[in-house]
């Protein structure tokens, strides 16, 4: 494999690995409650922001990190509780325009705590980087991909062995009948909203020492993971791992070989062509309106 | 009831003429505080405060106080229109000094022109004063410049082939098309021509391309904001043993911060003011760099940029300009800054003509190297 | 005549205002904010019509007023067309991409819709800023004045002569489609879909008729923009001008024309004032969206008419 190629997808899988955290985010959020959350991206700035701020003052980075994912959680629960609870049934458009207010206030409280210059964070393990395959690798890089693969992992387990998260899946079926088994929709709602957060600033703190953080990070990841979430069906988490990743390398091979300058294009061609052809992506559920 | 109104007329009169003689000078900034171009316009922003603090505190200009009017223009061209045309129409400001970045200032050209008022700029592209405008004018040395201090570094250290990668800001484009120009005067072929995008947070395709390049041997970033940064921190992460040359857009330790340990090495074009206490005890700059440097530091307890240098550098010669014509009438004003000679600022020393409304030529325009997370004049 | 209906009272009070705001505009900076104002109320009435009646949405119309400012400024700052024949190629161009664009994106609903309108409108800002040979990249380009049989039309004074007359037809076009039948297919199917399709009506046609309309009301808007100041940058063509456009028509009132005015009016206003509180600017836009939408669901100007129709019945 030529090593343009092989550097390609070693940048592609890294970023693409970042797509799919913020994905998963919207997945979980859009499976409680049927709502896009247009903020999921500012969660990713906080997640970045707030560990520079926590290392800047002196915390070690281990502490900074669960720190930060923290505060992120708790802002997520703040934006369900204050913005989302009190519209419930409110129309699509209504929920939209909610949470892209929230997006906007989120960035201005940002510019507020923080300030509107760039930050960098200290890499994990250092900046030497690595040989493979012809191609260079951050160690950054290698915990982005390792961490990703470790959330996923915990995810499935959460979701699949755990009572809470069986419940947040049975409301995702149908709330309904969710709510007459006893469940607390309410509160799962609320979860959703704190877990997707987290995830978000777990992104955002990876990718940090990569690509450096400001408050208004945000924008770009956000709509791009909404475009990896749409590849791999709405509400799928497999299917937002999977289009994460595949709309991360699709970008890398994208710049690389055809023009460089297009290179955000990508991600957005791609979801059109998703939602033309094929909307409810690649793992989706093919949805029957009830009339 | 007529003697009542000629004593109100009168008197309203006397108050208007009282106020007239305190009406403070004053001057419309319009700067890219927040955004992309923050690390140009915080410290343009923060140099004028500063300043025209000092000024006021030492008795004002003309026995007028200096009034500062000035927004954020978040490196925004339509936004610094707007912003313009309210000083202009609505706070009614004796001058403007401002536009942080290239595209900023364009959009404000037109504006400036029309209303006949003096504007200092504070960005780089040559095209805002060649060809040259009668209103317009502008401190930092103009990116042609700065490739061609770049072309006589390379030339010095025998780099023929090189790869070049810019952004798609006005600047970024306009150093790119100057680079691309003036390259062949100085024998240095250009071999690979990459681009990047505003937002972009990953150069490494484009690096590599460049890396794949058959004979590169140094590479030159045309550009400022996040990009310049990224691309020095990709191209250590791709293991890339060449020189690399940013331009004086990332002419701020921000950069160096941001760049982290990869910026070692890394050469570029800046004023003298960001290494002012190494100049030699015979520089002619030493003073005016060493001052500015003081005094800023002492307020913001932040380290200087050449950007707040570009400011300082406009607010006093707008001042100066303002002494000599002992008006502040806007014409008045445009032909004294015009005629400004031997004027000595952090960027080096104006002499300005009717055809050159920049005034300043390579000699002062210093080859800088980082080195352990520190700029150092080369040679 | 019922001058309580829209098409002749509300119509008549818009053109009293229109007539009468000079008086109170001081300078050529607030005749500019007023033509601001105009200009994204033209927008608004057209895509007030795609979501308030059409209950669709689009979160990329500012997609379409750059295609109508870019249009207008290339074909006359690079190839040396009259603006007239510029403006009339531009708008025509404009319709045709709507109408191919419209028929794939309205067949999505909801969410989905939202997603292909916001794609399509990043795309477009994408192209515009790459593009900087033809288009000036991120900074944008200079356009030239409006000439109308070689007279210049220029400056503040003129241009808000000409918005207004602009926003006085859109708004007449706008409030005479919705009392035609076109216009109850149109109300129809944002009742129920299935409903309006089951009585006989072509839901894709309507629905990307008024697409096109919308796209054409936002191309015509971004056209004059161009012209009158003399210069465009990609900004307004970006995601955050499309969310702009759509906080707007929603603040004022979905379904409402003169709801979508108003909303323009007070969101394009607010920025302005705001400069006061230039580090809370952002803070407080967000917050009013939100607020907004969580209390006033219905916008600004249907609510307060059902509070006044409250009071009235008491």
């Amino acid at each position: 494999m030529s090593a343009q190629l092989a550097q390609y997808l070693l940048g592609g899988l890294t970023i693409g690995a970042i797509y799919a955290l913020v994905a998963l985010g919207f997945a979980i959020i859009y499976n409680a409650s049927r709502v896009i959350n247009f903020a999921q991206g500012e969660f990713v700035m906080i997640g970045g922001m707030a560990t520079v701020s926590f290392a800047n003052a002196g915390l070690p980075l281990a502490a900074a990190v669960p720190v930060a994912v923290l505060a992120a959680a708790a802002v997520g629960l703040a934006l369900e509780k204050l913005a989302v609870e009190p519209a419930r049934g409110a129309s699509v458009v209504t929920l939209i325009i909610i949470t892209i207010g929230a997006s906007i206030l989120l960035r201005g409280v940002a510019t507020l705590v923080w300030d509107k210059n760039l930050h960098a964070l200290r890499p994990f393990s250092g900046d030497t980087p690595i040989e493979l395959a012809g191609a260079t690798i951050l160690p950054q890089s290698l915990w982005v991909l390792g961490v990703t693969f470790a959330v996923v992992l915990l995810l499935g387990w959460f979701f699949g062995r755990t009572l809470t998260g069986k419940a947040m899946l049975a409301t995702s079926h149908n709330p309904l009948a969710a709510q007459l088994c006893g469940i607390n929709v309410r509160f799962v709602l609320l979860l959703s909203f704190g877990l997707s957060a987290a995830l978000g600033a777990v992104a955002g703190i990876l990718i940090a020492p990569i690509t450096l953080t400001s408050w208004d990070v945000g924008v770009m990841l956000g709509l791009k993971g909404f475009a990896a979430a749409i590849l791999g069906g709405l509400g799928s988490g497999v299917g937002a791992v999977v289009g994460g990743l595949l709309l991360g390398v699709a970008e890398s091979l994208g710049a690389g070989y055809l023009s460089s300058a297009y290179k955000d294009a990508i991600a957005f061609v791609i979801l059109l062509a998703v939602l033309f052809f094929l909307p409810s992506g690649l793992f989706g559920r093919k949805s029957a309106e009830r009339v | 009831m007529r003697t009542k109104l000629l004593a109100s007329l009168a008197a309203a009169l006397l108050f208007a003429g009282a106020a007239l003689a305190q009406e403070p000078i004053k001057i419309g900034a319009f700067l890219s505080v927040t955004g992309g171009a923050a690390f140009l316009g915080d410290p343009e922003q923060k140099t004028l405060e500063l300043y025209v603090e000092k000024l006021n505190a030492a008795g004002g200009v003309l026995g007028r106080k200096l009034q500062l009017v000035s927004y954020d223009s978040a490196g925004d061209a339509e936004k610094a229109r707007t912003f313009a045309k309210r000083l202009i129409e609505q706070d009614k400001v004796d001058v403007l000094v401002g536009g942080s970045t290239t595209g900023e200032t364009m959009a404000v050209v037109p504006l400036a022109e029309a209303a006949g008022i003096p504007f200092i700029s504070l960005a780089g592209a040559v095209v805002i004063i060649e060809p040259v405008k009668k209103w317009v004018f502008k401190t930092p040395h103009t990116d042609r410049m700065a490739c061609e201090r770049i072309f006589l570094d390379m030339r010095d250290r025998n780099l023929q082939r090189i790869g070049l990668i810019s952004g798609s800001g006005g600047f970024d484009k306009s150093m790119r098309a100057e680079c691309l120009k003036v390259a062949p005067t100085y024998k240095v072929q250009i071999v690979a021509d990459e681009a990047y995008g505003a937002g972009d947070t990953d150069m490494t395709a484009q690096l590599t391309k460049i890396k794949n390049t058959a004979g590169v041997q140094a590479v030159l970033n045309a550009g400022f904001g996040a990009g310049p940064a990224i691309v020095t921190k990709n191209f250590r992460q791709l293991a890339m043993n060449m020189p690399l040359y940013q331009s004086h857009g990332v002419a701020s330790k921000e950069f160096i911060k941001l760049a982290g340990s990869a910026a070692e090495g890394v050469r570029l074009p800046a004023a003298a003011v960001l290494v002012a206490e190494q100049l030699p005890a015979d520089d002619k700059q030493r003073p005016v760099a060493v001052a500015y440097m003081k005094a800023y530091e002492a307020r913001y307890k932040q380290e200087i940029s050449t950007f707040g240098g570009h400011a300082h550098d406009g607010l006093m010669l707008v001042v100066e300009a303002m002494k000599k014509a002992k008006s502040t009438d806007k014409a008045k004003v445009r032909d004294a800054i015009e005629a400004t000679k031997g004027y000595i600022g952090t960027g080096g020393v104006v002499n300005m003509t009717p055809a050159d409304h920049m005034g300043l030529d390579l000699t002062h325009f210093r080859m800088l190297e980082v080195k352990n997370g520190n700029w150092v004049p080369v040679k | 005549m019922d001058w309580r209906k829209p098409r002749t009272g509300g119509l008549a009070l818009l053109a009293a205002v229109i007539l009468l705001l000079p008086l109170a505009l001081i300078n050529n900076y607030w005749y500019e904010v007023a033509i601001l104002v105009g200009i994204n109320a033209i927008v608004c009435v057209g895509l007030n019509l795609l979501i308030g009646y059409a209950g669709q949405i689009s979160l990329g119309h500012a997609g379409f007023f750059g295609l109508g400012a870019y249009g207008s400024a290339i074909l006359t700052a690079r190839y040396g067309w009259p603006p007239a024949a510029a403006l009339v190629a531009t708008t025509a161009g404009v319709a045709l991409l709507a109408l191919v664009v419209g028929r794939p994106i309205l067949r999505l609903k909801g969410h989905y819709l939202a997603m292909a309108t916001l794609g399509m409108g990043i795309i477009i800002s994408i192209v515009v800023v790459t593009e900087d040979r033809l288009t000036g990249g991120p900074d944008g380009m200079s356009v030239p004045a409006f000439t109308l049989f070689g007279i210049g039309l220029a400056g503040e004074r003129t241009w808000y002569w000409i918005i207004g007359a602009a926003l006085l037809a859109a708004v007449w076009v706008a409030l005479n489609l919705i009392e035609s039948p076109a216009g109850r297919a149109l109300r129809a199917l944002h009742g129920s879909e299935v409903g309006a399709q089951v009585s006989g009506i072509d839901a894709a046609r309507v629905k990307v008729g008024v697409f096109v309309i919308s796209a054409v009301f936002a191309s015509l808007a971004g056209s004059m923009t161009a012209h009158y100041s003399g210069f465009i940058t990609p900004g307004k063509v970006g995601f955050f001008h499309s969310i702009e456009l759509v906080t707007m028509v929603v603040f004022g009132g979905m379904a409402s024309t003169f709801g979508a005015v108003l909303g323009a009016a007070t969101l394009t206003l607010l920025p302005q004032l705001l400069t006061v509180l230039k580090e809370y600017e952002m803070v407080v836009f967000g917050a009013v969206m939100i607020a907004t939408m969580v209390f006033l669901p219905r916008g600004f100007l249907p609510s307060l008419v059902l509070e006044m129709k409250k009071e009235k019945r008491k």
